[in-house]
């Protein structure tokens, strides 16, 4: 029968306290620019609003959501995210497959591999970078947020060490019976890495649906802004919001403040919402990545 | 297979490699790469010559340090707690809510911190204003904000690396820590002789990988918090040629601060991967 000590109790004690105040203040900030977004702008300012609303109101929503400018923008993220997820998980599957065949079956294989790490290595620089995304065109266009960085070449390595660990046995198998290269990936390997495949798409789609600053600088017009630069502009960098048009209801209601958080939370809601659901692929995926067995 | 991805690397990552004789040049994008005058190491002269230079290298090195050092130290320990937490829902409810900040933007985040942190009413100067002290300016005191970016970088990112140190810490085989009760070691002297040592692995791994980002100090973070108040302690090397290069269109001048931004990452970074072979085993490909 173990006796648990009076220090160990306390420090159990204090520790789950501890690790609790912890996870909660991960969350605080969010609840809190929550309650200021529902609130009246009176009570925000007078800083009456901690956790709860004050003077419950959707008038910063209404605002925010009739702003052409908001919507559009949350337009061209989706189109981003969407364009940019598909083209950078058929770039890393159909890179990281050949990446991952021994150097007896593939030449040239570390060479390959080496020109696609080197990039991780050096880099042009800003400058060069986007003299050259402008020389090929994209600006001003939806590409010029996909194609550029069509290649994640992280991505590529944690999958081609994934499609290593898979049993040489079963592709050896397959390709004996007559397949080719490209139904040994599509049938074979692609159903047996779902798990990595899994945790690289939610990385690419959150990487995507973040990004802001190529938006920023390779856009030359508002309109063709992402959600998350749009947001940059508007919370950050402070530009005001146009309230002229709106009731004297409403103008009472709302303020630059309640405006500002009730965008903010606009955009991290579609991460708040994915989150709990995907959050195991999420851990599965770091430990995949860093650990190894 | 390779073809499409072997092309547009080329394009988007080689190309612009080839764009650093913009360095040496006095580049005019009217006149294109090939029409510009050669100034041979000019920038170079003009970088190291402007009277904000040091200051620039310093508040990045400082910042990236503190961040690497503290992105090691603090989920090491909170590793080490969580491993202490016997109910598995309070477990995993931790690592599911510290893992969160992670994946919200420094836009969230910035904006967040804006509204916290703001002088007049934000609610950490509320509260200490209600326990009597002065408001601080936080984002604005070149005294506080190298400090409040460490913190908040921290808070955003710890979650990822403790999940990493607890995998590893689940994996240590128990009979070391029988063997160590029976011979009278309290917890702390567990936690010392055999859960550190037990990690020790993928802290080198994690340590060194850090270490190629000694100059790294997050611009995106740092965009998003600054302004020119605090340009003296919070000014890094990326917000410098972003400023030079797309506002100030010193095209030329730019790209040599990228140059060698570069090439010092190159030397840091090749090396981290070096000593993450050397010590843990790790291999890239």
């Amino acid at each position: 029968m173990k006796t648990v000590s009076l220090s160990r109790r306390l420090f159990i004690a204090g520790n789950y306290a501890f690790l609790i105040a912890l996870s909660v203040s991960c969350l605080f900030p969010l609840v809190h620019v929550l309650a200021i977004s529902f609130s009246s702008s009176a009570a925000a300012s007078a800083g009456k609003v901690v956790l709860w609303p004050v003077d419950f109101t959707l008038a910063s929503y209404e605002f925010i959501l009739q702003n052409d400018a908001f919507i559009r923008a949350f337009g061209v993220t989706l189109q981003r995210v969407a364009l940019g997820f598909s083209l950078n998980l058929a770039l890393t599957l159909l890179c990281a497959y050949p990446l991952s065949r021994e150097q007896k079956h593939f030449r040239y294989r570390t060479a390959y591999a080496w020109y696609f790490v080197i990039t991780i290595l050096f880099g042009g620089g800003l400058i060069p970078w986007y003299l050259t995304v402008k020389e090929t065109g994209l600006l001003d266009s939806v590409w010029a947020l996909v194609i550029p960085g069509a290649v994640p070449v992280f991505n590529v390595i944690l999958m081609l060490n994934f499609i290593r660990g898979l049993p040489a046995e079963i592709s050896e198998s397959a390709f004996m019976d007559g397949a080719g290269h490209w139904t040994v990936l599509w049938r074979i390997v692609v159903p047996l890495s779902m798990p990595v495949i899994a945790t690289v798409s939610l990385f690419t789609l959150v990487g995507h649906w973040n990004a802001w600053f190529d938006g920023l600088i390779l856009m030359n017009f508002p309109e063709r802004y992402p959600l998350s630069t749009y947001l940059q502009l508007m919370v950050i960098s402070s530009s005001t919001l146009n309230f002229s048009g709106v009731s004297l209801r409403e103008v009472a209601e709302i303020s630059q403040r309640t405006t500002r958080a009730a965008q903010i939370f606009l955009g991290a809601l579609p991460i708040l919402l994915v989150y709990p659901f995907l959050q195991r692929f999420f851990v599965k995926g770091i430990v995949l990545g860093s650990v190894k067995a | 297979m390779l073809l499409p991805g072997v092309a547009l690397v080329f394009v988007y990552s080689y190309i612009p490699m080839a764009g650093i004789v913009i360095a040496f040049q006095k580049f005019v994008p009217v006149k294109g790469v090939a029409g510009s005058d050669w100034v041979g190491l000019g920038n170079f002269d003009y970088v190291l010559n402007m009277p904000n230079i040091d200051q620039v290298l310093w508040n990045t090195v400082y910042i990236a340090g503190m961040k690497i050092v503290a992105g090691l130290v603090v989920p090491i320990g909170i590793a080490i707690l969580l491993n202490e937490v016997r109910n598995v829902l309070i477990k995993r409810g931790v690592q599911t809510l510290i893992y969160l900040p992670h994946f919200l933007s420094w836009i969230i985040l910035g904006g967040i911190l804006i509204d916290i942190l703001s002088p007049s009413q934000g609610i950490v100067n509320r509260l200490l204003a209600a326990l009597g002290m002065e408001s601080v300016f936080f984002l604005g005191s070149n005294d506080w904000f190298p400090y409040v970016l460490v913190a908040s970088d921290v808070w955003k990112e710890f979650g990822f690396s403790t999940i990493v140190y607890l995998a590893a810490i689940t994996s240590i085989n128990p009979t070391l820590y029988e063997a160590a009760i029976m011979d009278g070691a309290g917890h702390v002297r567990q936690a010392r002789h055999v859960t550190l040592p037990g990690m020790l692995p993928v802290i080198v791994l994690l340590a060194t990988l850090s270490l190629g980002n000694v100059l790294n100090a997050g611009f995106e973070q740092v965009f998003n918090l600054y302004s020119a108040s605090v340009y003296e302690s919070g000014d890094i090397l990326d917000t410098l040629i972003y400023r030079l290069g797309l506002l100030d269109a010193q095209f030329g001048v730019a790209t040599a601060v990228g140059l060698f931004k570069s090439l010092v990452s190159l030397v840091l970074i090749s090396v981290s991967y070096l000593l993450a072979y050397r010590l843990a085993n790790y291999r890239i490909f």
